[in-house]
């Protein structure tokens, strides 16, 4: 193992928003631990600016947001869109797990949601999704 | 869209925080061109006031840290903060946890947070540690605390890159016999007995007053202080910032503080040169079939670890002439 680098993929996983069930997050953050990833996980009813703030400060290669509430259709494009101001958008992998009806889907990748997981995803593919999506930097 | 090396230096003096922390990035993954930028970066620290902060898991670190960021921002300073967490020695995974605490400073983006994972091994992480210090400090904040358990070698010397350090004792934690142990009642500056509402937190001060009282301080050391504090509510945190500023004062007055520089830029410069001797070395065993193969001939007896460290050793000893 040489000394030369030392690359861990960063992960923040986030609750944002009005929603208290935090059992999905604390599972998928111990998997992606298990997985070999840093992961930050940002506690609960965060503010999109709080997560935003988050994800650009500790660089993380991979934002999951964590969204059981409905209420993503306004605060998955609010992330995005502080993701974008800070230059951050452009090589993070965003992705979202949680309850997202099929009609709304379509509407959260064109926001720039690289992919959506909803319950009952092995939780291997999501590992694997991220190992094989995660942006290459430097 | 990856930034390049000079672009990524004058962004960050520029104060985007995207560089910052990419900056960061680089200096924990030892990314090739991360020495370039950290020399770069070099004439542009010594600004900051670097305080350290250790002391046992659910001491109450992160939540003191939180009340401090929030108070020097009062204040109209900015911050900046380094919290290390360890990691897995199997995975090389971390959950990284500290910054759920971050309540009272948070959307604030004049509080800089980054959590760092301990996977550096052989003093790299106090490198990578005392590097991003100096990324924050070029930056321009003006305080920067660095945040780790006190758990072994590894952090100590961590916070040994702060020009203040603060060790968290909490309450009945323990006889005297454990503030014997090693480390901890040398490294403190500042002793904070947090959660002071809670029974024995007496107690504690007075132990940790009587250890106190025994060192053998030399004539015009710091008197090493005790602190009570509530963190959770704030209870003396303002008395708390009088003893760093106190411990600033008395490093500046005492010339302890050119002292305590020149000692850290030797131990980097230590680590650096033991870091680059032993990649070269790494270089050499690939040359010679790899590690597995040279452990090969020690599992079949035929030699030992010393004889073929040795033996790996002998190009770079003559070619120093020794």
């Amino acid at each position: 193992m040489s000394e030369e680098t030392q690359r861990n993929v960063r992960c923040l996983v986030a609750k944002v928003g009005l929603d208290g069930h935090d059992r999905g997050a604390h599972v998928i953050t111990r998997a992606f631990r298990d997985a070999g990833f840093e992961v930050i996980y940002s506690g609960l009813h965060k503010a999109p600016e709080e997560i935003v703030q988050a994800a650009v400060q500790e660089d993380v290669d991979v934002l999951g947001i964590s969204i059981l509430s409905g209420a993503h259709n306004t605060l998955v494009p609010k992330i995005i869109e502080g993701l974008e101001e800070y230059d951050a958008f452009g090589d993070t992998l965003v992705i979202v797990g949680g309850i997202i009806p099929d009609e709304d889907r379509s509407e959260l990748e064109a926001a720039g949601v690289d992919a959506i997981f909803g319950p009952g995803t092995p939780m291997a593919e999501t590992v694997e999704f991220i190992e094989d999506n995660v942006p290459r930097r430097d | 869209m990856a930034i390049d090396q000079p672009e990524l230096v004058s962004d960050l003096l520029a104060g985007k925080h995207r560089a910052l922390a990419r900056a960061i990035t680089k200096i924990e993954n030892r990314t090739p061109g991360y020495r370039e930028v950290v020399s770069a970066l070099y004439p542009h620290t010594g600004n900051a006031d670097v305080i350290g902060i250790t002391g046992s898991p659910g001491s109450g670190k992160s939540t003191l840290v939180d009340k401090l960021a929030k108070q020097y921002r009062d204040q109209g300073l900015t911050v900046g903060v380094i919290a290390v967490d360890p990691s897995s020695p199997f995975t090389g995974g971390a959950v990284l946890g500290d910054r759920i605490r971050m309540a009272a400073t948070a959307t604030d983006m004049d509080v800089f947070f980054r959590s760092m994972s301990a996977r550096g091994s052989l003093g790299g992480l106090s490198t990578a540690t005392a590097d991003a210090v100096k990324a924050l400090d070029a930056f321009g904040k003006d305080k920067i605390i660095i945040e780790t358990v006190g758990a072994g070698q590894n952090e100590v010397d961590v916070v040994k890159t702060a020009d203040t350090v603060a060790v968290l004792v909490p309450p009945s934690s323990g006889d005297d016999v454990q503030m014997l142990k090693a480390g901890i009642l040398e490294i403190g500056d500042v002793f904070v007995v947090n959660k002071a509402d809670l029974d024995g937190a007496n107690k504690t001060v007075t132990e940790l007053r009587n250890m106190l009282d025994l060192r053998d301080g030399e004539e015009g050391d710091w008197d090493p202080e005790i602190a009570e504090t509530i963190a959770k509510d704030g209870t003396g945190v303002p008395e708390l910032m009088d003893l760093f500023e106190a411990h600033a004062d008395w490093l500046d007055e005492s010339g302890r503080r050119e002292e305590k520089r020149h000692t850290r830029y030797a131990e980097e410069l230590r680590n650096l040169l033991r870091e680059d001797a032993s990649e070269l070395l790494e270089d050499e065993l690939e040359a010679r079939g790899g590690i597995d193969e040279l452990v090969a001939r020690i599992d079949d007896g035929e030699t030992t670890p010393y004889e073929v460290a040795d033996d790996v050793v002998a190009p770079v000893r003559e070619a120093l002439g020794d």
